[in-house]
Parts: C-alpha cells; structure tokens; sequence
C-alpha cells in the first residue's frame, strides 16, 4: 500500500524541490485501485524517464514526502491540514527523526489535494494513528540510502557508515569522516529504494524528535502575522463575494429585487446559486451573491438585497417543540444496537430502579475564520485555496457541482483558522467555483461570523433517556440507554434517521461497564437542518448521559462518585470485541492494537483524581469536585472539574486536571496543547452552546448570542498529566472535549446538590 | 482622500470613509496579519494600534483613522532588524498558538495592555484581554505569556 519509490529525476514539485534533489514518492492508493500490473509501472519508473514524461495507465504515480537538496535542505510534505492539531508539525518530525534528519534544516510544504497521498481527511484524530508507520518508512529509507550514498563514495562496507549520532551527516565509523546529506543528495538519486523488509528502524530509545516537545512549524510566522490563512488568499483580479443564504434549510429564492445592491460603490453584479438537489451532502445552499471588488463593498451590497423566500418544508422546524417529541422518542422502546443479558427482567424483579434523561442541543463550530474560499474557474479548470480539513472532497464537490472531471479540481490548501469538523464540509469552496465560473474572473467567497453561525452544518442536537435497576451494593445489575438524535447520515442520504454504526460506537455501543445485563438503544429523529460533525462527534452526548448517570447511581448507592466509577468498570480486562455492539467499528482501527482495556481506563481515572487531590482536598461550602472518564478515538481520558458557585449562584471553574493515555505521543507540548485548549472548548459548549430555532430559521448570529468562553472564565488552571505509554499512537485532538461536560456537572452536583441532566448551563441559571 | 500612517508608511485613501479600517488593511493594502473574527467588535482578532491604543479594525470607520498612527502585527516588532516585540518573544517561548488566527489581536491587545500595566496582576489580564476570543482555547498560555512579557514590553 505505502510503497516508496525514488523519484528524484521525475521533476516533482516544480519551484519546491530543484533538479538536484533527491526525492522519494509514495502512494497510497491501494494496489487493486491502480491497474493490473503495478510492478510494471513500477519497473518503468525507476528506470527513469525526463521529468514529467507521462507513463502508462498502469504506471505507479507516486506523491511526493521527502526531498534532499543539494544544500541540504530537508523538504518534508505535509499532506494533512493544519487547524491547530499540530499535526503539520508532528507528522514530518516522525520522519526526520527516522531520518536523523536536524530539524532546523527541514522545510514543509502542503500538499494540495491528490487521492495519492490516501486520506487526507483531517478529522477523526488520526493523522499520527494512521500515518506514524508511513513516515517513519520514508525517514528510514531516505537514511538507509544516503548511508549507502556515502558508503560508495568513500567505497567502505555499508556497514562502517552510520547516520548517527550526529544528524545530517553519514560518519564513517572507524575514520570518524563525515559528509553532509547535501553532498549525498545526487549519489542517492542514483540508488534503488531498498525493500521494506530490509529497513532497520530506531528503537524508541534512540528516537530524536518522537516523544519530545518541540514548537510547531509555523510558530513565528504566526506571531508575526505572515500565515497564510484561506482568509488571506489572494489572487490578482480577483473579486469578493457575500452571499445571501436561504434563511430555511432548502428555501428558494421568490423573488428578487437587486437593484439597490448594485447602486453601492464597488458592487458589480449579483449571482443566483442554484438550490441544491437533496440529500445536500457538500452542495452549495443556494441564494444570492453580491460580487464586488472588496469584501466591504459586497457585504454592503448584500444589505441592500431585496429577496423573498419560498421556504420550504423545513419551515415548520422549531427547537424547542423538536426537544419533546426527542424526549418522547426515548422514553419509548427503540432500536436495540447492543444488548447483554435480559435487563427488562431483571427492572421487573429489582426493588429499586432509577432513571434519567439528558440533552445536549444543536452546537456550532464557530472556529475563529469562518469559511472563505478563492477559486479560479479557467477553461474547465478549477484552482482553488481554502482552509478545509479534506482538500480531495472539495475536488470531488467542485467536480459534481461544475460538472469537470475530479483531475481538473486543484486544492492548495491553506493554514485553517480553526476547523473543528466544520472545514471538511466544502460547500462554501463549491461556491467560489461556481461564481468564478459565472463570472469569469477568480473569486473570493467570504463568509460573515453570521453566515458561519446560521448556515453551519450542526453538531447534532440529542436526548437520552438512563434506568438502571440498583443491588445491594448499590451497583446496578440492570442498564437501559436510549438516545435519538439527527444523525449525520441525514446530510448525504433522505430519510436517514438513525445513529450510525460510527456514531454509535462513540460512547454507545462500547460502553466499558460490567454489567450483567446491559442494553443500548436509538430511536428515529429527522433532520431539519445540516447536520455535521464537530470535535468529538456522538461522544459529546453519550458521555454526557453515562459519565453523568453513573455519578447518579453513585449518589444513590451512596458511594463516592471516583471509587463506584472504577466499580462500573469493573476488572482489569481487554475486552472482547464480540461483547461489544455488534459492528462496533473502533473508528476504522485494528482491534488488536487498540482494544477497550479497562485498566488503561481505570489508570486515568486514578491519575486524574489523584492529581487534583481527589478526597484529600478540603472542599468549602460551595465547592465541588467531579470526575468522569471516556476513551475516544482510542485515547483513554479523565477529568476531573473543580467548581465554585459564588455568591450569585454562579458556576466558577478552578482547576481542571486531565489524564491522557494515548499510547505514543509525537509531542507532547502539542499534546498538553490539545487537551488544555479542549477544557475550554467544552466550557464554551457546556455553559453557553446552543443553537435554537423558530420557523426553520436559526435565531443565533454572532458571538453575542452564540458566546464563547473567554480568558476570565476559563478554568483557572488546567493540568494536563500524559501517561507515558508504548502503546501505539491514538488520537488527541478531539478525545480532552467528551469527559469534560460531566464532569463539571458532577461537580456542580457535588457543591449544590443540583444535578443538571441539560445543557448549556444557562438554562440552569449557573452562569 | 482620508490621509493615515500605516507601519510607518504614508497612505492615502479614497474609498468608502465607512469602509472599516480592517478592510483597508486586508484588502487595499494587502496586510492581512489583522484578522476577520467577528465583524462587530466582539472577538479582537482584528485588534491593531491607532496611535499606540488598541482599536477593533472592523469597528473602526477609515475616516476615523485620518490622521492617525496606524501599527499592525505586521510592524509590532521594530520593524528595522527583524527583531521581535517581547509580546511576540513570550508567545514564542510559550508555544502559545495552536490554529494561530485569533493570536495577531490577542498579541497586539497583550502589547498594548503591558504598556498600559507594565505589570498586570490575573485581574488586569482578565480585563484587559476579556474582549479576545480563542476558539481553540489557549487562554492559559496566554496568560502564562503575558507575565512571562511582564516588565520587558515598553
């Protein structure tokens, strides 16, 4: 699948790498997608061609990772995007420090969008998981070849050159000789990749880079306001466009009166964008553009539009009534997606059941640059540059939407001001197509915070319903879970109203407890907005139900809330992934390398509470610790929140201690990094986020009604504690959110004795 | 024609007097370090210095900038060798970023409370950056931040 190749006379990368280099490729297409015979089109390109000499349809087409100036420049492509995650950064220091590369040598450059490069998603915390393997591969193998480079050269045994101690030069070990890797930039271009198998890699004792904290890449330039953000892209002649959204998902435009519009200076014409054709999936929402020649001119110009709706069917959506027919949906038998033993008969025959339902709102991404795409329709061509997490599905969306073939669609892809979920949904680039198309000149398409926050595609509104019946002990012998919630699935497929497998095995169908009798259930909800994925996904309102639920049971055996958690988990244990739901999908990993490890679970647990000084610290009137622990994207993760209501009734966070076992960690500043930025990321969600509407239309706007938590709120002090751990590489950027909500609500619960079962907190007259 | 100094650099304008100067910046003259958050004054990321106060960009009208010292991110440090403002040395030294976007006005609000507080106390950093939004959450770093620029930013 990652096969490498020398690539280094094929002319990759014009303007980046220059004729001298040398210059390994990969693809990660898999074999049975790229023609019959790949070892033929092998063959022939290692034989060598002139650069850009076109090969067969069987040929291997290879992506370039790594190259080797003749100065001895490292240049390292980052194919991943880069929203605040690091992993522009850490990716390319897994493959210097394999290839004993100095790193204040190693330039980057992203890769624009290429289904060969493999998945270039930037979501679901993978990027290290999926990629660790690959580039350490091409780190090892770049060195593996200049050894040999250098071995020739001074025509010794191969075995007498190491790349090590020092980076970025071979020593001969008995001479002590050295040369630079520059120097060997064109003897290695001559040589053949050596077979996987052969590959010596480092062991983990050796590892220069891997495991210790480093700044990331784009550090200065960000300080010094030189990154490029999709915000700053930038075309000569170029216009910028505003567009007029249907207020209702699937409205249309009735009527249009635009002749005000066009009288304001600098406004030169007003574009219709069709109406998508449903399911929506990425298609541009409709309405009306106002181009003109700066981002004010067409705002001003947009004011000044006249339109009239036909709004359609999801007009009739209205929040709150939604809430209780959601409500109603659980308390009602549903879908079972996973069940262990009879729990039905074990509620009939126990003397003591307690039950509960949760609910967690419609949420917005909201990241700091709201959506904005320059695209430049040419002759059937689209070049575009955007910040979006998956630059191949905006070829793919531009491709359908324009009616191109996908190769005629280049995605430069930019730094993102955020992205959250929200930036691998490219509807807002498929606009700037099509108004580059319809105007003939390259066009930018900004979205206003007011665009971001009432067009999004939302974090999913959800209710849950919990019962369990209670034994002796206190601990149940019966747990019955129900959540209804739009799924996802809604935006790409009509009539798509239950959780998905992926989304239920987030916090659903893998739940660690022992419990003899347990049942997991989802009912039916329809969508009347777009639906997305936001960081952490489904696991924000399952852990909010089960972290909270087994704090109420805690409360109701009488136990503290830490010690009855451990109990819920029960043994140290791997658990079999036949006991979990069935088609529990483990978010696409091997099972074996990450199973559910209840020790692991319990470990943070433990660390966490020991770290915030759990039972031991004396807690004034009004203060209150609370724990909860959740593992997502296969990283293990406890919080536990320390609250103080003051003299207002109002919830102050203090401390906040969070322990991470995500096996194997790249960087670890990167890493505290994450889960600090997520304690706030989940107060902004847990007192204040909520998305409402009245009549299909979304009655939030800016960030004075849809707030976010600022530095005087923000948790006091936030721990983040990392398990060291050799276990392979899980993700962080999203698991630090799932745990944090419950546990401030358990928190809460333990200074006031007020259990909240909803969110956000400004409901609960807490903030 | 509405006459205003940029980074040191004399500029005439005769577009829209309303336009916000955030616009003037980003797209006539091409100095996008100042960011568009919010549009309306309440995420700072468009913060730069108008004759060395703090001013939101986007609620800023260029003709209230007439005759003004405009600096932006671009020029915070001395501008003649590179060299960098202690704001920008502290947020370097704290890894304080993440995503980046909203870091140019969290930078210039910090450099224009330290000249204000050359010594903030958590109170005066909570008031003084409260208007400053980071999506991704970096508050503690910038705080850690500003106390470590305490003292050094004039």
């Amino acid at each position: 699948m990652n096969r490498i190749e020398n690539v280094s006379r094929r002319g990759f990368l014009h303007g980046v790498l220059s004729t001298g280099a040398f210059v390994l490729g990969a693809q990660f297409v898999p074999e049975a997608l790229y023609g019959a015979s790949p070892e033929d089109g092998a063959a022939s390109l290692t034989s060598g061609g002139p650069a850009g000499d076109p090969v067969g349809a069987t040929a291997f087409h290879p992506n370039v990772f790594v190259g080797l100036e003749p100065d001895g420049t490292v240049v390292i492509v980052a194919h991943r995007s880069e929203m605040g995650t690091g992993s522009r950064t850490s990716l390319p220091r897994i493959v210097a420090d394999e290839m004993e590369a100095d790193w204040s040598r190693v330039r980057i450059v992203q890769a624009t969008g290429d289904a060969k490069y493999g998945d270039q998603d930037t979501d679901g915390s993978h990027s290290v998981r999926s990629f660790f393997d690959a580039m350490r591969e091409h780190g090892a193998t770049a060195r593996t070849m200049l050894v040999e480079a250098a071995a020739l050269q001074w025509n010794v045994p191969v075995g007498e050159c190491e790349a090590s101690p020092r980076p970025h030069v071979i020593t001969h070990v008995p001479t002590g000789r050295t040369v630079g890797y520059g120097e060997l930039a064109a003897a290695a271009a001559r040589l053949p990749v050596p077979p996987k198998e052969s590959l010596r890699f480092k062991p983990r004792s050796e590892w220069r880079y891997i495991g210790k904290d480093a700044a990331i890449f784009d550090l200065e330039d960000i300080c010094t306001g030189k990154a490029g953000y999709g915000m700053d892209a930038h075309l000569d002649g170029m216009l910028y466009a505003s567009i007029e959204h249907p207020p209702v998902l699937g409205g249309k435009v009735a009527s249009l009166n635009a002749s005000d519009a066009l009288k304001v200076a600098g406004v030169r014409q007003t574009v219709a964008i069709d109406p998508f054709k449903p399911p929506h999936a990425f298609q541009p929402l409709g309405g009306v553009a106002v181009i003109a020649d700066n981002t004010w001119a067409a705002l001003q110009g947009r004011q000044k539009l006249k339109i009239t709706w036909d709004e359609g069917a999801n007009a009739s959506f209205n929040s709150d009534a939604y809430r209780r027919e959601l409500e109603q949906t659980v308390r009602q038998p549903c879908k079972v997606a996973w069940n262990v033993g009879d729990v039905d008969a074990e509620f009939a025959r126990s003397a003591k059941t307690i039950e509960a339902g949760y609910y967690v709102p419609l949420l917005a991404h909201a990241s700091m640059e709201p959506p904005v795409a320059v695209a430049d329709f040419r002759d059937g061509h689209v070049e575009a540059w955007a910040p979006v997490q998956d630059p191949q599905s905006v070829q793919e969306t531009v491709s359908k939407v324009l009616g191109i073939p996908k190769e005629n669609v280049v995605c430069h892809v930019t730094l993102l001001g955020g992205g959250f979920g929200r930036k691998s949904k490219p509807d807002f680039v498929a606009e700037a197509a099509v108004l580059s198309k319809k105007t003939g000149k390259p066009v930018k398409v900004v979205w206003t915070r007011e665009d971001d926050i009432q067009f999004d595609y939302y974090h999913t509104v959800a209710a849950t319903y919990m019962k369990a019946a209670l034994g002796a002990n206190g601990m149940p012998t019966a747990w019955l879970q129900r959540s209804a919630f739009p799924p996802i699935g809604s935006s790409f497929e009509l009539n798509n109203t239950y959780g998905s497998g992926g989304e239920l095995g987030m916090g659903w169908t893998d739940t660690p407890f022992a419990i003899a009798n347990f049942r997991a259930e989802n009912g039916p909800a329809e969508a009347h907005v777009r639906i997305g994925w936001l960081r952490s996904v489904a696991n924000i309102y399952h852990a909010f139900a089960v972290q909270s639920f087994a704090a109420e049971l805690a409360h109701a055996a009488g136990r503290d809330p830490l010690e009855y958690l451990l109990a819920l988990v029960g043994p140290d244990r791997v658990i079999d992934k036949k006991d979990l739901g069935a088609g529990y999908e483990n978010m696409g990993a091997d099972y074996r390398d990450y199973p559910v490890d209840t020790a692991r679970i319990k470990r943070v647990a433990q660390l966490a509470a020991a770290q915030a000084g759990w039972g031991k610290r004396n807690l004034g009137s009004g203060q209150g610790m609370g724990v909860a622990v959740h593992r997502s994207f296969l990283t293990y993760v406890a919080t536990v929140v320390q609250v103080e209501i003051d003299h207002q009734g109002k919830v102050q966070i203090g401390r906040v201690d969070t322990a991470v076992d995500a096996g194997t960690i790249v960087n670890p500043d990167s890493v505290r990094n994450q889960f600090e930025g997520a304690a706030v990321f989940s107060t902004s969600l847990a007192k204040y986020g909520e998305i409402t509407a009245t009549n299909g239309a979304i009655k939030q706007h800016n960030f004075q009604d849809y707030p976010m938590c600022r530095i005087h709120e923000a948790p006091r002090e936030i721990h983040v504690h990392i398990v060291e751990n050799d276990a392979p590489p899980a993700g962080v950027g999203e698991p630090g959110v799932p745990p944090f909500a419950p546990a401030l609500c358990n928190a809460i619960f333990a200074a006031t004795g007020k259990r909240v079962r909803e969110l956000p907190l400004t409901r609960s007259g807490l903030v | 024609m509405i006459q205003l100094k940029v980074n040191g650099v004399r500029r005439s304008f005769d577009g829209d007097p309303e336009m916000p100067l955030m616009w003037y910046l980003r797209d006539g003259l091409g100095l996008t370090g100042t960011k568009f958050g919010c549009g309306i004054g309440v995420c700072g990321s468009c913060v730069v210095h108008q004759n060395g106060a703090a001013v939101r960009a986007c609620m800023t009208p260029v003709k209230a900038a007439a005759g003004a010292e405009i600096v932006t991110i671009e020029a915070l440090g001395s501008g003649f060798d590179g060299a960098l403002h202690p704001v920008q040395k502290a947020w370097m030294a704290h890894n304080v970023p993440q995503c980046g976007y909203c870091q140019a006005g969290q930078i210039m609000q910090a450099a224009a409370l330290l000249k204000s507080k050359p010594h903030p106390t958590d109170a005066d950093i909570d008031q003084g950056m409260a208007g400053n939004i980071c999506r991704c959450g970096t508050y503690q770093r910038i705080r850690a931040a500003i106390k470590a620029a305490a003292g050094e930013a004039v």
